[in-house]
């Protein structure tokens, strides 16, 4: 593409050396420049079409163990200087050095080949997409009695320089399409929500049904109308394919993020070498995937991302890794430095987490269960890492009697603890599927993130509902 | 000192661009935070950042544009309104679209903004939050600290329309905020339990440390030996701080636009009981007690007090223009606007519960048997406020015999909005005006599913 770097690198080079003037060991420059377009439609209309811009940089300067961040939306050489001097006395009130820095240019890394960007696409294309998926799911049935539905799509420019002569550029499209359907019966109001997320362009719609994706999420509504509420108290739990990511990511992804590790508060603290999961579990986290929702060709600290395995066969192989902890504590970057924009600072956090295929045919893992919950969909989630107890809500879900699949019940959380629950995961399918998009929050920042598993069983949950 | 001047010249030059037709709504913010995180007695990081930038939303012939630029460059604000006016051609005419206009409702003046804590020293704003880990380590010998904090921030911003709204306003704040781990130390097995402390303020001097590290301390030590409960139907006491997250789902539940498009759980029910008598929850912005206090709300309207449920019967929903449009009624000043990048919404600002007389201890005498659940976790994850359905994953300390027993974690309580409601047997007389949206209060809700073993 023919656009012209946020900033140019001897303006990087510049400020840099103004971040090390008070004799910082390590300074940093993130710059980005992002537009957005974004439209709502709720109630069958097309309510709002959005546009924004966001541009501006983040100096981080580390000197000790003390980090000084600082952030500014001029990307002048006077911003960038005073921006960078701020985060300079932030980091330390020490003597003034004089330190030069070489950058060394890197090649644009490509893993996403995005075929029609979507800022070129006319907005009336997109109003019409989502007048599609309104007539879609009203289309579904007479109990649908509303529709809400969003489009939105970005291209994030971003350079990332450092003195230890880093110098890298990314350049992140991402589409998303989200549905929530309300059906409307005689035990009240139920939901049915899809959504559809990936860093590609527009072409994603070539492949992707949206109208499929309304339907579905106005078929999870009226089923619903039906549900009994949920059973109380601990059963064996089936979750399909491509939804239960989440439970991998609230389980375990969080306490193997080298932060949490670091200071003690993660139950996975001391146990690489050791089995933390079923021995069918492995365990995998990678940005590099083409196209997925937490896919990045480099983290937001410049570093490539990469298949990292986390868990094989059940044995803990390694955590996460961002630049301040890996340079702490020796060990390589694994590409999982991550921020939410120019104005954070990044730290270690999850891309694409995954479970690899396990033996089992799905079938057969419903048909082996006697009695117990299928979750068609899960919600989201939270976990304290320190303790391992996390929950997550389960949005479609029905019975299992003798073998098979029965009554839809109502919505509820499960609750679990994280190493309990990997160590009970007795049946797992071999019809690996990624799950919907997702956003990851942690210590106020937000990140995209995706996740995907086969259909698995975990042998005894405790399931939040009301039914005795 | 700032006076707004030149944010709302801004605002105005944006404003007097209207073509004839076209409403025209500018929203300037500017703003600024200080973040000290403190580890084992040294400064882990620390942040200061200033941010603004200007929204800006254009309607005509029913349509509406929007767009945003986190700067203030004269250029990019250009562009911003050319952005706004090229978006109103794609949205859908709708009869009800339209900006607030100033409906002679008087606001009621807020002191948001503190002197002393533009002038409070960087050195001093680090030793608030070393002194904060001190104290914590102090509270309890089997206490870690994973992070203590100290963070400041100031923010000004100017709403100007076509329909006649000019307002400017300023406000700061400051808080610490120390986060825990617990390691038990008995011959049990192993395990590490988590805990957070805070004390807000408008300025340094009305924090208060000995409070937040006394608190995180204690959540995080009381759930050392928690058990899993086996499962009943029971009677649960919330604390203030679950009472105060609990309060927030049920205002979503009266929220106009949800109202007026078919999603309200009471849409139906305006003048109906849908608590208990003793219910009165109140949203009301003007109390000075509150932490979101202010004086206009998100379209520049006066902030008013609004009594949502009135001796358990649904009073009113919260309306801003557009909603209150639709509904044929008028606003209720609970426009929300989350910043320069989005247009406004509806919501709460400040919601508390008219409170009882007794005191937590007093409530747990009179319950007997049940729960007191002092935390809850995945909140947002288990309730629908569309169906109403409840279920969150819970922690806190058994009651037997009319007194707090042993502590219990990993467990489940499930209800409904609807009968939660109706099951509220007493507030408690302990407010607690929290950070947050919702005032915290001690409540006892009865009949309640709690699972667990």
């Amino acid at each position: 593409m023919a656009d012209s770097l946020v900033i140019e690198p001897d303006l990087v080079e510049r400020t840099l050396r103004v971040a090390l003037a008070t004799g910082a060991e390590f300074a940093e420059v993130y710059a980005e420049d992002k537009r957005s377009t974004s439209m709502g439609l709720d109630d069958g209309r097309v309510e709002q079409v959005n546009s924004g811009r966001d541009r501006g940089a983040g100096i981080r300067v580390i000197k000790g163990d003390t980090t000084g961040f600082a952030h500014t939306s001029d990307l002048s050489p006077a911003g960038l200087a005073a921006a960078a001097e701020a985060a300079a006395a932030a980091a330390s009130q020490g003597d003034g050095t004089t330190t030069t820095v070489a950058l060394t240019p890197s090649e644009q890394r490509v893993v996403n080949t995005i075929v029609q960007a979507p800022g070129d696409v006319p907005k009336a294309t997109k109003v019409e997409l989502l007048q599609r998926i309104n007539a879609a799911a009203r289309g579904a049935g007479p109990q649908i009695v509303q529709v809400s539905a969003g489009y939105s799509d970005s291209r994030k420019r971003v350079l990332i320089a450092n003195s230890e002569g880093l110098l890298a550029h990314d350049d992140i499209t991402r589409v998303l399409v989200r549905v929530s359907a309300v059906a409307d019966g005689d035990t009240g109001m139920q939901t049915g929500y899809q959504t559809l997320g990936h860093t590609t362009g527009w072409e994603i719609f070539d492949e992707r049904d949206v109208e499929e994706m309304a339907r579905e999420a106005a078929r999870q509504a009226t089923v619903k109308l039906n549900a009994r509420p949920a059973p109380s108290g601990a059963l064996p739990v089936v979750i399909r394919h491509g939804t239960g990511g989440v439970l991998f990511h609230e389980a375990c992804g969080h306490g193997l993020e080298a932060d949490h590790v670091a200071k003690g508060a993660s139950v996975y603290a001391g146990k690489v070498g050791e089995l933390v999961a079923s021995p069918l579990v492995t365990l995998v986290d990678d940005g590099s995937l083409a196209g997925e929702w937490g896919t990045l060709a480099i983290d937001d600290e410049g570093h490539p991302t990469q298949r990292n395995v986390l868990i094989e066969n059940g044995v803990l192989v390694d955590y996460m890794w961002d630049h301040v902890r890996a340079r702490k504590e020796g060990h390589k970057p694994s590409g999982n430095g991550r921020r939410q924009s120019y104005q954070h600072l990044p730290m270690v956090r999850m891309t694409n987490t995954f479970v690899l295929d396990g033996p089992d045919d799905p079938a057969d893992i419903v048909a082996a269960t006697d009695h117990g919950v299928y979750i068609a969909q899960l919600g989201g989630g939270q976990v304290d890492t320190a303790s391992g107890d996390f929950v997550f809500g389960m949005t479609e879900a029905y019975l299992i009697e003798d073998g098979q699949i029965g009554e839809p019940l109502r919505e509820g959380n499960l609750i679990g603890n994280g190493p309990q629950v990997l160590a009970d995961i007795d049946m797992l399918g071999n019809d690996f599927a990624m799950g919907m998009p997702g956003t990851c929050g942690k210590d106020g920042q937000g990140v995209p993130v995706g996740d995907g598993q086969p259909t698995l069983r975990v042998k005894s949950l405790t399931i939040g509902g009301t039914a005795a | 000192m700032s006076d707004g001047a030149d944010l709302l010249a801004i605002c105005d030059r944006v404003v007097a661009q209207a073509l004839p037709g076209e409403q025209i709504d500018a929203y300037v913010a500017r703003g600024g935070d200080t973040e000290v995180r403190v580890y084992q007695g040294a400064v882990e990081h620390f942040v200061s950042a200033q941010s603004e930038g200007i929204g800006i939303r254009v309607i005509s012939g029913g349509r509406t544009g929007f767009a945003y630029a986190g700067t203030l460059d004269e250029s990019a604000v250009a562009e911003v309104l050319a952005d706004a006016r090229d978006n109103v051609a794609f949205g859908e005419p709708d009869e009800w679209a339209g900006l607030a206009t100033p409906d002679g409702v008087e606001a009621t003046t807020q002191e948001l903004w503190n002197e002393s804590l533009v002038e409070f020293p960087t050195e001093s704003k680090i030793e608030l939050a070393r002194e904060l880990e001190r104290l914590t380590l102090a509270a309890d010998r089997r206490v870690r600290v994973d992070d203590s904090n100290y963070a400041d921030a100031y923010g000004e911003a100017a709403v100007a329309t076509t329909t006649g709204i000019r307002r400017w306003g300023r406000e700061n704040g400051c808080f610490v905020s120390v986060s825990t781990l617990a390691d038990s130390d008995g011959d049990g097995p192993a395990e590490t339990q988590t805990g957070f402390g805070f004390s807000v303020g408008r300025e340094p001097g009305q924090i208060d440390l000995a409070r937040a590290s006394k608190e995180a301390a204690q959540r995080a030590t009381r759930l050392l030996g928690a058990v899993k409960p086996a499962s009943a139907r029971t009677t649960i006491v919330l604390d203030p701080f679950v009472t105060a997250q609990f309060l927030s789902i049920i205002a979503s539940t009266l929220n106009g636009e949800s109202v007026v498009k078919g999603r309200g759980l009471f849409r139906d029910r305006l003048g109906e009981a849908i608590a208990n008598p003793i219910v009165t929850l109140v949203d009301d912005p003007t109390n000075p007690l509150a932490y979101t206090a202010t004086d206009v709300d998100g379209e520049g309207l006066a902030a008013r007090r609004n009594v949502l449920i009135g001796d358990g019967v649904l009073r009113q929903f919260t309306h801003n223009s557009y909603s209150a449009r639709r509904a044929g009624t008028v606003s209720t000043g609970n426009a929300v606007r989350g910043g320069f990048a989005g247009t406004p919404g509806v919501g709460a600002l400040a919601l508390s519960l008219v409170p009882g007389t007794r005191s937590q201890d007093e409530l747990v005498a009179s319950v007997g048997e049940g729960v007191l659940v002092q935390s809850v976790q995945g909140i947002h994850s288990g309730v629908n406020a569309i169906s109403g359905d409840f279920s969150t994953g819970a922690a806190g300390l058994m009651i037997r015999g009319g007194q707090v027993a042993e502590p219990v974690r990993e467990f489940t309580i499930a209800s409904t909005l609807q009968r939660m409601l109706l099951d509220i047997v007493e507030v408690g007389g302990d407010i607690d005006w929290l950070p947050m949206r919702a005032a915290g209060v001690s409540l006892v809700i009865r009949d309640v599913t709690l699972s667990g073993r």
